[in-house]
């Protein structure tokens, strides 16, 4: 059998001194394969984008980070930084949120792509560099990139500097592409063309992509899986649909009914109470139970693991007991306990 | 008090920012056209959304609303004052009326102040007696749903979510007719912001207040509104009651923006058609002639750009030469 594309295992994350620091990341796992699509969901501080940076070994300098990332069966986790050079734009292309302060301000669009193709491929010459820029450009529907290339960062818009920032981070065929909130700073009308662009991409070359995002509507029609990360953790994962319509974790399921929703505008929202839990004071056993609506005197003490259920894969012990939707809206606007 | 009174006029409002200046620096080079005619109006306890995205003009609209900008032309007629031609100290007077709650509290709230002197504040400044304040602080914090402890405490000290809700507790704080919410949840996170926008429909309610809601989001703004009015390029290019607006769309534009928005719903999301708008906004220093929308329009014609299409229609208003359901996208995803 061969390996799959990416296979993380145990992965950790901490800060401060190795006994009582603080852990942000607390044993993540999962599989991607190629063409597919991973959605990595997460509210502020749950640890979802420190994971990527971990792969690509772009932690700040006093991180501490263990466990296994297997890259086509390549270990990247303390991998030589010489190694990792190399694969970092090249097999593992990546996009970032702000693509202003990605790109060099003072260089040309086209002189950083073709300086991202040559640190790969020396044999290629600038000329040849510049023409597969301008064809890069194109595939990621730029208008008029022959001029394009020409100009500066700050001369293009939003929507377009990201567009430029994925056909650099496609530029030397990379087999996967991690995406950092690629459209948290976009209009919703740019959003969806960027959207489009990495299914296209995904579809068209076979790239895996790891999809990380706030928001669970940008990942609802993209991603083939996704994993729902809380407090450092990864407390639900399954496919897209398993995910949305049978949900087993409060959280996840507080997360959608947090959301406005366009069809059913009357429906009342449902807040999820408190704030997500400090690195630095993370409570004992479930890491959700402080806000958690369901949570006993046992989640408080005990730490649930990630099992099988008959749908999704969720950290939560009373996952099998949880009633259904309709039920805790009610039971909130009444103020009726649900403990029990 | 009837629910049917009208309590903010918006005509016709226009505001002109001045961009580089000649050599003597006495006029400037060229004129950024922000907002370009808006008008609209919001009853007494009513939702105005104003919806659009970045760089259409909906803050700077605000802004003009509340005179924190003066607008280069029209009106803004608050309980039948026209508020633009009042000097600085009538104007004074009259801002306990019309208040305005900002999208990041951390930069509106004064860091050296407790949350009690941020709340007082405003009640000194109206010649509240010392001994009513104390009073009605309390009762500010029980319905902005708070602990009473937060009072002494400073804006670092609270999380997102708290400090958005001291920004509205204020806002509230002198009883007033009209409140301004610019992108007021969009700062937070989602489990944070169901909270916040509750808070806000059920304070409406309360308090028969008229709210102006300015966000890009659509679904939060379909969430708290009773109409909405949607922005390009410095103009209302639909208006109309929420329900109406989202059910059938009729304005090219609104149609793009509403196919655009992720559904939080996997089969219908990957079966969905979507509209793709080309390209990207215009310059507003530099609009299209006719019609501002025609460039990135599916179905612009030559006439869209001679001429200016105007807001027409009753109870739902669109300003488009060519309006119309769009046959192409199956109702439901909107």
């Amino acid at each position: 059998m061969s390996d799959p594309l990416l296979a993380v295992d145990g992965l950790r994350i901490g800060f401060g001194p190795a006994k009582d620091g603080a852990e942000a990341v607390r044993g993540v796992g999962f599989t991607l394969e190629a063409g597919k699509v991973l959605g990595i969901v997460g509210e502020s501080g749950s640890g979802k984008s420190l994971t990527m940076m971990a792969l690509l070994q772009l932690l700040p300098g006093q991180a501490r980070c263990s466990g296994s990332a297997r890259f086509r069966g390549k270990e990247l986790i303390g991998m030589r930084k010489s190694e990792i050079r190399h694969l970092r734009g090249k097999d593992i292309g990546c996009v970032f949120q702000d693509p202003l302060s990605a790109f060099n301000p003072v260089k040309t669009i086209g002189d950083q792509i073709v300086e991202a193709i040559r640190l790969h491929d020396r044999r290629i010459s600038r000329r040849a560099a510049m023409k597969e820029a301008e064809e890069l450009l194109a595939a990621v529907s730029i208008p008029q990139p022959d001029q394009r290339l020409r100009q500066y960062p700050h001369e293009f818009s939003g929507g377009m500097r990201q567009r430029a920032m994925i056909a650099m981070a496609i530029a030397n065929k990379p087999a996967l592409l991690i995406a950092d909130e690629p459209t948290t700073a976009l209009d919703v009308t740019v959003q969806a063309q960027i959207l489009d662009l990495l299914r296209t991409l995904t579809r068209e070359r076979g790239i895996g992509l790891v999809l990380i995002t706030h928001d669970l509507g940008v990942v609802a029609g993209m991603a083939d899986n996704i994993a729902v990360m809380y407090g450092g953790r990864f407390v639900e994962a399954g496919t897209a649909d398993e995910i949305f319509y049978h949900t087993r974790h409060p959280y996840t399921r507080g997360l959608i009914e947090a959301m406005p929703k366009l069809d059913r505008p009357e429906e009342r929202l449902v807040a999820i109470e408190g704030t997500p839990p400090s690195i630095w004071s993370r409570p004992p056993g479930c890491s959700f139970a402080p806000r958690c609506y369901f949570a006993q005197e046992r989640c408080r003490q005990q730490e649930p693991e990630l099992r099988d259920l008959e749908h999704t894969r969720s950290a939560c012990l009373r996952a099998e007991e949880l009633p259904p939707r309709e039920t805790v809206a009610h039971a909130q606007d009444t103020g009726k306990d649900m403990t029990l | 008090m009837s629910n049917d009174e009208t309590v903010l006029k918006v005509v016709d409002l226009a505001k002109d920012f001045p961009i580089g200046s000649n050599l003597l620096g006495t006029r400037p080079l060229q004129l950024l056209r922000a907002v370009a005619g808006v008008s609209f109006s919001v009853k007494r306890g009513e939702t105005y959304g104003l919806v659009g995205e970045s760089g259409c003009g909906k803050s700077t609209l605000g802004r003009c609303i509340l005179r924190l900008l003066d607008p280069t032309s029209g009106q803004v007629i608050l309980d039948g004052q026209d508020i633009t031609t009042l000097d600085e100290r009538e104007m004074r007077a009259l801002r306990r009326d019309i208040q305005i709650v900002f999208q990041d509290p951390m930069s509106s709230l004064h860091p050296k102040m407790t949350v009690r002197q941020i709340l007082t504040e405003g009640m000194r400044l109206a010649n509240k007696a010392p001994a009513q304040r104390e009073a009605a602080i309390d009762d500010l914090i029980e319905m902005v749903q708070l602990p009473r402890e937060v009072l002494d405490r400073y804006p670092h000290e609270m999380s997102g979510g708290q400090r958005q809700r001291i920004g509205i507790a204020r806002a509230i704080s002198l009883d007033p007719k009209v409140i301004v919410l610019d992108e007021p949840v969009s700062a937070l996170d989602v489990s944070i912001q169901a909270g916040v926008l509750n808070l806000l429909r059920d304070l409406q309610k309360r308090l028969n207040v008229a709210f102006v809601f300015i966000a890009h989001d659509l679904g939060v703004v379909r969430y708290v509104s009773d109409r909405i009015g949607v922005m390009y390029l410095g103009r209302i290019v639909e208006t109309g009651d929420a329900a109406a607006l989202f059910d059938a769309p009729m304005h090219p534009y609104t149609q793009a923006l509403l196919s655009a928005i992720p559904l939080s719903d996997p089969r219908t999301e990957r079966e969905r058609e979507r509209i793709m708008l080309e390209g990207d906004l215009p310059s507003p220093l530099n609009p299209p002639s006719g019609c501002r929308f025609r460039t990135r329009c599916p179905r612009a014609q030559a006439l869209c750009a001679r001429e200016d299409p105007m807001l027409e229609g009753v109870e739902h208003l669109t300003a488009c030469h060519f309006p119309g359901p769009n046959p192409d996208i199956a109702q439901t995803c909107f």
